[in-house]
């Protein structure tokens, strides 16, 4: 190889290099400004008080502190409620929808399909839009759907404000939440159990696998494990981002008696309602830590390259 | 005899079979319950939208309409907001701003996707690190800070942030840069050769491949898009630039009256119908993609 045709290699690459730049540029510059930029801007507001009107003023951890020593809402209500919504939703929906798409893989295609569709179907619905379509069900006079029927059934005298009512609002987001849970992560759970390699249940069998049960675990789940792992993100990732559906079925945020609130909810009422901008960042970054942490988790869980 | 016997037991219990085995009704009997759970409030919102007024005051409530008419749709479409702008212009908006976010989130996540998977360059590794991070990104956990961000660019109360932050979707980039990661280097090298350049390779080769990779993009995007509010709700205070979705809300937020409830339906129905009609038509390409969806 002569040295001019190394340095029209050489110029080649950097020709190439700037194209590749010039490929992602466009992406990357709405990723920094859409979220890179608010992420860091979190991050640093959580350290000031800022109400939007003043300039903000560093204050260190002072709202981290308060958080977690003086929030009485955040304590008594938005942890234990985005726990319990957190951990259903999450980890259940997750469970349910693996299990959905492993019995679907189970059935001739055109079944399959039509069932896959009906599954999916709910998930192209925003949970705020269909928040009308709750209240009517919900609805806490005799008009109600589900109090008619109660009624009709005779199994109560009076009807029940469910969307008011500090015992049923968060039972009744986690039902609607989980119906439109089956979204994306369902689908690619569907498609890797679909792909898996028959030769390997033929193996597996020869090796000595005795029913459906260990079929599936030893087997499905171990070939589709990227799969699950994308499931898994998505599902930690739908569950907080879903929560603004307590205050679409109650109309108000706080929601009555703290019932529905959860975390996202009380971000949003710290920040557009009461203009404690900086209190609701270090709210947002405790959020954010928590998916992360939980995304860590499924990483484990299901990664294959760090372990 | 006994291995025989194994292997036949193993065929009944196939997965994914061809077609109907009577060993499969076990699994039907549990998913059709489900399956109908999941259907009925879609059948409802079905019904009401097409319910007659009086059917609006059933007591007890029927499920069913008996006399369908599209009378809902009428008073929803004559019905014209407090700010006296009429049904159709926010919808014109919708469309425009469903339009417009398709196909620059399709061509901004197609070109990275292709860069990222296929063309070394310095930093591509840290990049597909971060994209893989931001897949756990919670949106609305930074809406004060993205208001500020937006509110400093100037872009409040301009059309166009209806469309700026959906383009870039961090599961669309990944999903796209996974597939593009199954088109063998060899294909790419032989148009090389050829003298093809990257942005040909690109238009002529990648795209075309990658078209089921694109429908799934669509349908994200189209999802997230048609169905939100917030960006209306949020960053726009000239109520000629909202959108369907937000009016769609002010419309179900205050739905008192029975016939109200009838005109949520319809709008609700106008919401829907878009999403499952773009799935119907790309979900085996949807499918396509999501086989490659795995994070490894």
């Amino acid at each position: 190889m002569t040295s001019s045709t190394i340095a029209k290699k050489k110029g080649a690459l950097k020709e190439h290099q700037t194209i590749a730049y010039a490929f992602v540029a466009p992406y990357f510059l709405m990723f920094s400004i859409f979220i890179v930029i608010p992420v860091l801007a979190a991050i640093g507001l959580s350290f000031t008080y800022f109400d939007t009107v003043r300039a903000p003023i560093w204050i260190g951890f002072d709202n981290y502190v308060n958080i977690l020593t003086n929030d009485d809402v955040f304590m008594q209500y938005v942890i234990p409620n985005t726990l319990k919504y957190a951990i259903i939703v999450g980890p259940g929906g997750y469970i349910l929808s693996f299990l959905l798409a492993w019995m679907l893989a189970q059935l001739a295609p055109k079944l399959r399909t039509v069932l896959a569709l009906i599954i999916y179907s709910p998930s192209l619905t925003s949970g705020v839009t269909m928040a009308v379509l709750w209240r009517v069900i919900f609805a806490g006079d005799s008009s109600g759907y589900l109090n008619s029927l109660l009624l009709q059934l005779g199994l109560i005298v009076e009807p029940i404000v469910f969307l008011q009512s500090q015992s049923f609002l968060l039972t009744i987001m986690i039902i609607v939440t989980l119906w439109s849970s089956m979204g994306v992560g369902f689908l690619a759970m569907l498609a890797g159990i679909l792909n898996v390699n028959q030769e390997l249940y033929e193996a597996g069998y020869i090796d000595g696998i005795k029913n459906k049960f260990q079929e599936m675990i030893y087997i499905t789940v171990p070939a589709i494990k990227p799969q699950m792992l994308f499931g898994a993100v998505m599902a930690i990732v739908g569950t907080f981002s879903s929560a603004g559906i307590g205050v679409a079925l109650s109309g108000s945020n706080p929601t009555p008696q703290y019932a529905g609130q959860l975390i996202v909810n009380h971000i949003e009422y710290y920040g557009f309602n009461k203009y404690e901008m900086g209190y609701a960042a270090a709210l947002s970054v405790i959020l954010l830590l928590v998916v992360y942490w939980f995304s860590r988790l499924s990483f484990k869980l299901f990664g294959s390259k760090d372990e | 005899m006994k291995p025989r016997r194994r292997r036949q037991k193993f065929q009944g219990t196939k997965i994914n079979p061809k077609r109907f085995h009577p060993s499969q009704i076990r699994f039907l009997l549990i998913l059709a319950p489900i399956a109908a759970f999941m259907l009925l409030p879609l059948l409802y919102i079905f019904n009401h939208a097409f319910k007659p007024l009086e059917e609006l005051f059933y007591y007890p409530p029927r499920f069913l309409v008996q006399n369908p008419t599209l009378g809902n749709f009428a008073r929803l479409f004559a019905v014209t907001g407090s700010s006296g702008i009429p049904m159709s212009r926010y919808l014109f908006n919708s469309i425009v701003v469903t339009v417009l976010v398709l196909f620059f989130s399709v061509v901004i996540s197609t070109l990275a996707g292709y860069a990222l998977s296929k063309l070394s360059f310095t930093g591509k590794r840290v990049m597909n690190e971060i994209n893989t991070l931001a897949l756990m990104f919670v949106g609305v956990a930074v809406m004060i800070p993205r208001y500020l961000v937006i509110e400093k660019l100037g872009l409040i109360d301009n059309f166009f942030i209806h469309v700026l932050p959906y383009l870039a979707i961090p599961v669309g980039l990944f999903l796209v840069k996974q597939f593009i990661d199954q088109i063998p280097n060899e294909l790419l090298d032989a148009a090389r050769v050829d003298g093809a350049n990257e942005l040909q390779i690109y238009t002529k080769i990648v795209v075309p491949l990658i078209r089921p990779a694109i429908a799934t993009i669509v349908i994200l995007s189209f999802q997230t898009v048609w169905n939100s509010a917030d960006t209306s709700t949020t960053y726009i205070n000239n109520d000629s630039l909202k959108t369907f979705a937000f009016y769609m809300n002010t419309l179900t937020a205050n739905t008192n009256g029975v016939a109200g409830q009838g005109m949520a339906a319809a709008a609700s129905l106008i919401m829907f119908v878009p999403n499952l009609i773009i799935f119907i038509v790309m979900q085996s390409k949807v499918m396509d993609t999501m086989a490659h969806s795995g994070i490894k």
